[in-house]
């Protein structure tokens, strides 16, 4: 459904008057930049050097950061619900879980262990956030990561509910390996080209570094505010 | 509350913020460490004075196609389902937001740190429309605790506050119970928070930048306390300048970086959000519905004016992080929301020459703003500029100046009255001077003596040394 759109043309007439056009061009305005400096942050390096990075910066952000392979990937995630109190976890409905090998972990250990395990469900409706605001741990994947802030991007869906991410204690980010580029220009220009390419732009883009904090009393750093407490990514080795 | 804050006129203001000692430390303390970080976050980028060009350019290009840009992003928010409020004035954004409530039945409106809904009081307006609202940014959180204490740096809202002060009043107003550590503190506001996040009808929120391309906006924070406002409620309001958007996502991403580094000294800061109209037809959390409320409020006319490039501004504080000025007098001296140099540039184009004439005098002209400034606003020279206004336009330069204009002119235009003046200054000031220093000075001497002293006038003129000055006199 259309929105509505009111008072436009007199307030848009007025800014055309004081800028001396005499109405408001239909051609998109040409965009020629003399400057490009993002071209040349962290453009030549290797996916390893990436890697390493997103470790320095981590450091900065209070955030831990692991590495799995597909082998041990369950056993490294196991290991982080575990000392981060357990559950409640609440995570994302998406297959790539499964894909690599997390069902036993997520479907029947965690269960048997009295670890409850909520998967996103949008058929059940605002239920999702009652079990999101009282889990310890959210599990997310993100779909690109940037190097150089320490930033994983999470688009959301009826699948990917955005209160995944802030409302329980501990925030758990999931990196493919592949997903991670030198910085938020790539990523700019990767969600433009989707755009451009027909696809809708997600309703909410998360670009997510690290856990919430605030130095809003007396400049001191306070980590964890309204949103997460604590915050683990973990890269998992898909190259 | 409006974009004025504060009573008194503004030597009263002065006196009050020189005399806060807590205030005075804490601002330049702060001013150290975000000064410092942000010179580090831009030497660790490498090729500043590039990007801030970069920032520039795509500013200016901006505002020279503000109408097409505006055009655009109104039509592909309501492609998605939002609503768009064009505003004109203050009062007319207030209306709109006010009927948006009413239709709602709201009762509890939660709010991100806006500075724009400031600058219209739309808090108000809420109230009279019978709502509670709650900010929920950790600073101006503190401040509405606190009956409404207006904030005094425009990142930093509660920085004249110490953590006794903030225990108290959260010991007054919320029950608190603990002790005055910043973690314990941010905990209790959290805990309160949440349940207000989950039981609001509306959120509010300001934007950082608007994307025209595709209809969406970003608010940049590092509470995660806006991601709340925007997913929870069923109602979403997003109140913007008209002036803060870029054209797609390439040119937001730069200057989300010029911002979160010029802020706070952080590649990026924890939450940047990008959201783009209402939820989607199965998401389960984000607004039902959507509004937009893109306000004017004077704008339009610094726009294609001679101070055009102000509103190239991103609200990064990083001139005020620098001033040399505020550091000494501090947020409320300037009686305005927007303090700091960009304060006293922009509140006079806002708020008129009437209640802010002596702000473009709070400044040395040092060009520190300038420099640092990550757009490139030329801010000394527009206070220059506002100078230039206010004495050849308007008469309303301050009195002191005034007088001291007209004394300089009159004695200045006579070569023997300039004489004289100067002869007699030693003496005349001769009842205030201590050494060479005068301590208390009178007439516009005071505001400067009562913080330093002022040195007194030489025993010597300048020119009886230099007509002696080959016969071998005092050198």
């Amino acid at each position: 459904m259309k929105g509505t759109i009111q008072n436009r043309e007199k307030f848009l007439n007025q800014i055309s008057a004081r800028l001396g056009h005499n109405d408001i061009s239909n051609s998109i305005p040409q965009r020629s930049w003399k400057y490009h400096p993002q071209d040349e942050v962290l453009t030549d390096t290797s996916p390893d050097q990436l890697v390493e990075v997103l470790k320095t910066q981590c450091l900065k952000i209070h955030t831990s950061l692991l590495s799995a392979n597909l082998d041990n990937l369950a056993a490294t995630l196991d290991k982080i619900v575990t000392d981060y109190g357990g559950g409640p976890v609440v995570t994302w409905k998406d297959q790539r879980f499964s894909e690599w090998g997390l069902d036993r972990l997520m479907k029947d250990a965690w269960p048997k262990e009295n670890i409850e395990v909520h998967e996103w469900d949008y058929t059940q409706g605002a239920e999702n956030i009652r079990y999101a605001e009282k889990a310890n741990i959210g599990i997310t994947i993100s779909e690109i990561t940037l190097a150089e802030s320490g930033t994983v991007v999470l688009l959301s869906d009826k699948d990917k509910g955005r209160t995944v991410s802030f409302l329980p204690a501990c925030f758990i980010a999931l990196i493919p390996k592949s997903s991670i580029v030198p910085r938020i220009t790539q990523a700019a220009r990767i969600i433009r080209q989707k755009h451009l390419d027909g696809h809708r732009v997600a309703s909410c883009i998360n670009f997510i570094t690290g856990p919430s904090n605030s130095a809003d009393i007396e400049l001191d750093l306070v980590v964890g505010v309204h949103g997460p407490v604590k915050a683990t990514y973990i890269i998992i080795d898909d190259i | 509350m409006t974009m004025k804050i504060g009573t008194g006129d503004f030597k009263e203001r002065v006196d009050q913020g020189i005399h806060d000692s807590f205030m005075r430390g804490a601002v330049a303390g702060a001013q150290e460490r975000m000064g410092t970080r942000r010179n580090d976050a831009a030497e660790e980028l490498g090729n500043w004075e590039d990007w801030r060009s970069h920032g520039e350019e795509i500013r200016q290009h901006v505002l020279e196609h503000l109408d097409y840009y505006l055009q655009q992003l109104s039509e592909n928010i309501a492609s998605r389902g939002g609503h768009v409020f064009f505003a004109q004035t203050g009062e007319e954004a207030n209306q709109y937001i006010q009927d948006v409530v009413k239709r709602k039945n709201a009762k509890k409106v939660v709010k991100a740190k806006s500075m724009v809904t400031e600058e219209i009081a739309l808090n108000d307006c809420l109230k009279q429309a019978g709502c509670e609202v709650i900010e929920t940014d950790l600073g101006e959180y503190i401040l509405q605790v606190d009956d409404h204490d207006p904030p005094s740096h425009i990142v930093v809202p509660a920085l004249h506050k110490n953590k006794e002060q903030i225990r108290d009043v959260f010991a007054e107003r919320l029950g608190y119970q603990k002790t005055s550590k910043p973690e314990e503190l941010a905990g209790h506001a959290r805990l309160k928070l949440r349940e207000e996040f989950l039981s609001a009808d509306i959120g509010i929120t300001g934007c950082n930048f608007a994307v025209a391309e595709t209809g969406s906006f970003s608010l940049v924070t590092n509470e995660g306390n806006a991601d709340l406002v925007t997913a929870l409620p069923k109602t979403q309001i997003t109140v913007m300048g008209m002036e803060r958007l870029v054209p797609t996502f390439e040119e937001l991403e730069v200057l989300v970086s010029l911002l979160t580094r010029s802020a706070v000294g952080q590649k990026l800061t924890s939450y940047i959000t990008v959201l783009t109209g209402p939820r989607e037809e199965f998401d389960v959390d984000g607004p039902e519905e959507f509004h937009l409320v893109i306000v004017d409020n004077g704008r339009s006319q610094i726009l294609g004016g001679e101070f055009q490039s102000i509103l190239q501004c991103i609200r990064c504080a990083a001139c005020i992080n620098t001033c040399p000025v505020y550091r000494h007098v501090g947020g409320h001296s300037y009686g305005s929301i927007y303090s700091g140099p960009i304060g006293a540039v922009l509140s006079p184009l806002l708020g008129g020459y009437e209640d802010y004439k002596e702000l473009p005098y709070a400044s040395t002209l040092c060009g520190a703003c300038t420099d640092v400034c990550p757009v490139k606003i030329p801010l000394h020279q527009l206070l220059h500029k506002h100078r230039q206004n206010i004495v050849e336009n308007t008469g309303q330069a301050p009195i002191s100046e005034k007088l001291a204009m007209k004394a300089f002119g009159l004695g200045a235009a006579s070569p023997s009255l300039y004489k004289l003046g100067s002869k007699i200054a030693p003496a005349a000031m001769n009842p205030f001077t201590q050494g060479d220093k005068i301590k208390k000075g009178p007439g516009p001497l005071k505001a400067w003596t009562e913080i330093r002293d002022f040195p007194a006038p030489n025993k010597e003129r300048f020119r009886d040394w230099y007509k002696n000055r080959d016969k071998g006199g005092n050198q």
